[in-house]
């Protein structure tokens, strides 16, 4: 590979032929579960209220902090799912 | 000054000496063949793996005045404050297949700036120079703040002159002088035990001493009810509330929303992104900085231990709560590490931005516009020179400047870094937009946000203008009490004037920029061939 502007190694890397690593890709549809820890933390109805509480925090408190595991879940998913298809 | 002020200074200085040794020996850490580029100086050679990447960008997100900001802002009006949670939780899935994208392409053609990568991606050195100067204008008052963070304490510690804070700060310019990105990694190992250490006792002992929290909340929401009649009595908005309101809830989703999107587009958060050496580390990343999400959710509740402890701030600096709450509720030689962990907190973020902004300078003004022949070697002194005096600006910003000064621009900086968002992070999505479009895009966002921060007045300070993000929706002709985040109005603004400007310009056929990256170029991965030894802009 000469070089990004070359015009052959751009074809040759967009055709998957002439020995050029396998073209990844990111896509899955598993990326779509990330859009659950972005959409739920912003809706202010679901949680925006004192009781029930734990341990005293205003479900306004614990839940918000709660939701962090939805993104750990989601993020850890879609980098598991990447790899295996590697 | 008392003597627990002596004994909490007394801790304060070791420990701050001996991190400070530690960013002085960072040079020798994982020693590169040659300190004298970008890649060594700026980046830490972009060989830093799951931990040390964890470290760094956790130490550069969650900075010293988020510790000490977001506890302030809990205590002046309760829950909205607590945006900062789900804006570090939807920030990761946000950004997590927009970021591999960026390393990918930034590995292969050897970018130490998003404005290389839009340099390179839209072949338009203009827009490129407005992504760098955008870059550079909102960094700025953001190490300025870091400033704010240390002061906090040492006020706390009865050290009221500037005295102590310029020497602070000159041995944070000596070792990243010399250490460059090696010095904020390493030190952020020792900054976040300290952290981690205090957060947990104090998130123990303080609710034990106080009651529970289910007393301190509702000592804080006897607390807002008081102030919020008084205020009604006045005629002036609530202060605020245990839980949201009903005239801030779009304001707080909208805010969360904004900052999210913003963060990233942050130089500093991009640098410390660039420095890790594969998409892997990026992606176990996205997973792993949500432990410290959960840090500043528990460090945000301090908020609400200040106001059941009685505890007053400085004057009316509330960044004053969190150290004065410590002084308050801890023997002195735990205050003292409590205090040098905010320190030392503030250390890591300031490194790292100066060194960001720097890169900046000399990748999009001075090569592209001063010295276009520059080689690595003159890069790498044009950045550690500019690192210096762009610490030195945010240092007369502090002694010069009424620190509330600093807040405001930070909050302005928050706005207008957004505005890069079309350029950058949809430019790494797709190459549908036209690079005039863009610019136009930047302008029109641009002037929406800072017409919108202007009409924003601060009750407290009494100041009429830049007084918050939270603009009033019936300024727009809406009968409506809500409040919505300025920057998010901002940035729609700016993607839908890109949008149409780009469907003109594609119309007229206005000739567009070429395009240096190829696809492959965004899923290139670590020991993938770079396009050439040398970086180029092309």
């Amino acid at each position: 590979m000469t070089g990004p502007d070359s015009d052959g190694a751009r074809d040759a890397a967009e055709s998957d032929t002439d020995g050029e690593p396998r073209r990844r890709s990111d896509r899955s549809w598993w990326n779509w579960l990330l859009v659950i820890p972005i959409v739920i933390p912003l809706l202010t109805p679901l949680y925006n209220a004192d009781k029930p509480r734990f341990i005293g925090l205003p479900m306004f408190y614990w839940l918000q902090i709660a939701f962090i595991v939805l993104g750990v879940g989601a993020t850890t998913i879609a980098y598991q799912v990447g790899k295996r298809r590697r | 000054m008392t003597s627990n002020q002596i004994v909490e200074l007394v801790i304060f200085i070791v420990l701050f000496v001996a991190v400070s040794g530690i960013g002085f020996v960072a040079a020798r850490w994982r020693r590169p063949a040659d300190m004298m580029h970008l890649d060594e100086w700026g980046l830490g050679g972009r060989s830093f793996g799951t931990w040390i990447t964890w470290f760094l960008v956790g130490g550069d997100l969650y900075t010293a005045y988020t510790f000490v900001a977001v506890p302030a802002l809990v205590f002046a009006s309760g829950a909205l404050g607590f945006y900062a949670v789900p804006y570090t939780v939807i920030v990761y899935p946000m950004v997590f297949l927009v970021l591999i994208r960026l390393w990918s392409v930034s590995h292969r053609h050897g970018f130490v700036t998003p404005a290389d990568f839009v340099r390179a991606r839209f072949g338009s050195p203009t827009l490129a120079l407005l992504v760098a100067i955008t870059g550079i204008v909102a960094t700025m008052p953001y190490i300025a703040l870091q400033l704010v963070g240390i002061q906090a304490v040492l006020k706390t510690m009865g050290l009221g002159s500037h005295w102590p804070l310029i020497i602070a700060f000159l041995i944070l310019a000596a070792y990243t002088y010399q250490s460059g990105l090696r010095a904020p990694a390493l030190i952020a190992f020792v900054k976040d035990l300290l952290i981690y250490a205090v957060i947990v006792v104090t998130i123990i002992y303080i609710p034990y001493k106080l009651g529970g929290f289910g007393h301190i909340f509702d000592v804080a929401g006897a607390h807002f009810d008081k102030l919020n009649a008084a205020n009604a009595a006045a005629g002036k908005p609530p202060a605020g509330s245990t839980i949201l309101g009903p005239a801030n809830q779009l304001n707080y989703a909208t805010l969360a929303f904004g900052s999210a999107l913003a963060l990233f587009l942050y130089p500093h958060s991009v640098t410390g992104v660039l420095a890790s050496k594969s998409r892997n580390v990026v992606k176990r990343n996205m997973s792993a900085l949500p432990a410290y999400s959960f840090l500043l959710g528990l460090i945000a509740l301090l908020g609400f231990m200040a106001i059941a402890a009685g505890t007053t701030p400085i004057g009316t600096d509330n960044n004053t709560i969190v150290p004065r709450l410590f002084d308050q509720m801890f023997p002195s030689w735990f205050a003292g590490i409590a205090f040098a962990a905010i320190g030392i907190g503030a250390l890591v973020p300031a490194a790292i931005m100066s060194i960001a902004a720097a890169n900046l300078f000399t990748r999009n003004i001075f090569k592209e516009y001063l010295k276009r022949d520059a080689t690595p070697r003159q890069e790498a002194w044009t950045s550690k020179i500019v690192s210096l005096v762009v610490k030195f600006g945010a240092l007369l910003f502090i002694i010069f400047l009424n620190p509330q000064f600093s807040i405001d621009l930070q909050l302005i900086g928050g706005v207008i870094i957004l505005q890069t968002l079309p350029s950058v992070a949809l430019g790494l999505l797709t190459r549908w937009f036209h690079r005039w479009a863009l610019v136009a895009g930047w302008v029109a966002g641009m002037a929406a946000g800072v017409w919108m921060l202007y009409t924003i007045p601060n009750p407290k300070t009494h100041h009429l203008h830049f007084g918050g993000s939270a603009f009033s929706v019936s300024k727009l002709g809406f009968d409506t009490q809500w409040t919505i985040y300025a920057g998010f109005v901002a940035v729609l603004v700016n993607v839908v004037v890109a949008v149409i400007f780009t469907l003109i310009f594609k119309a007229a056929k206005a000739p567009d920029g070429r395009d240096l990256t190829t696809k492959p170029d965004y899923t290139a991965d670590e020991g993938d061939p770079k396009v050439s030894e040398v970086p180029v802009l092309g």
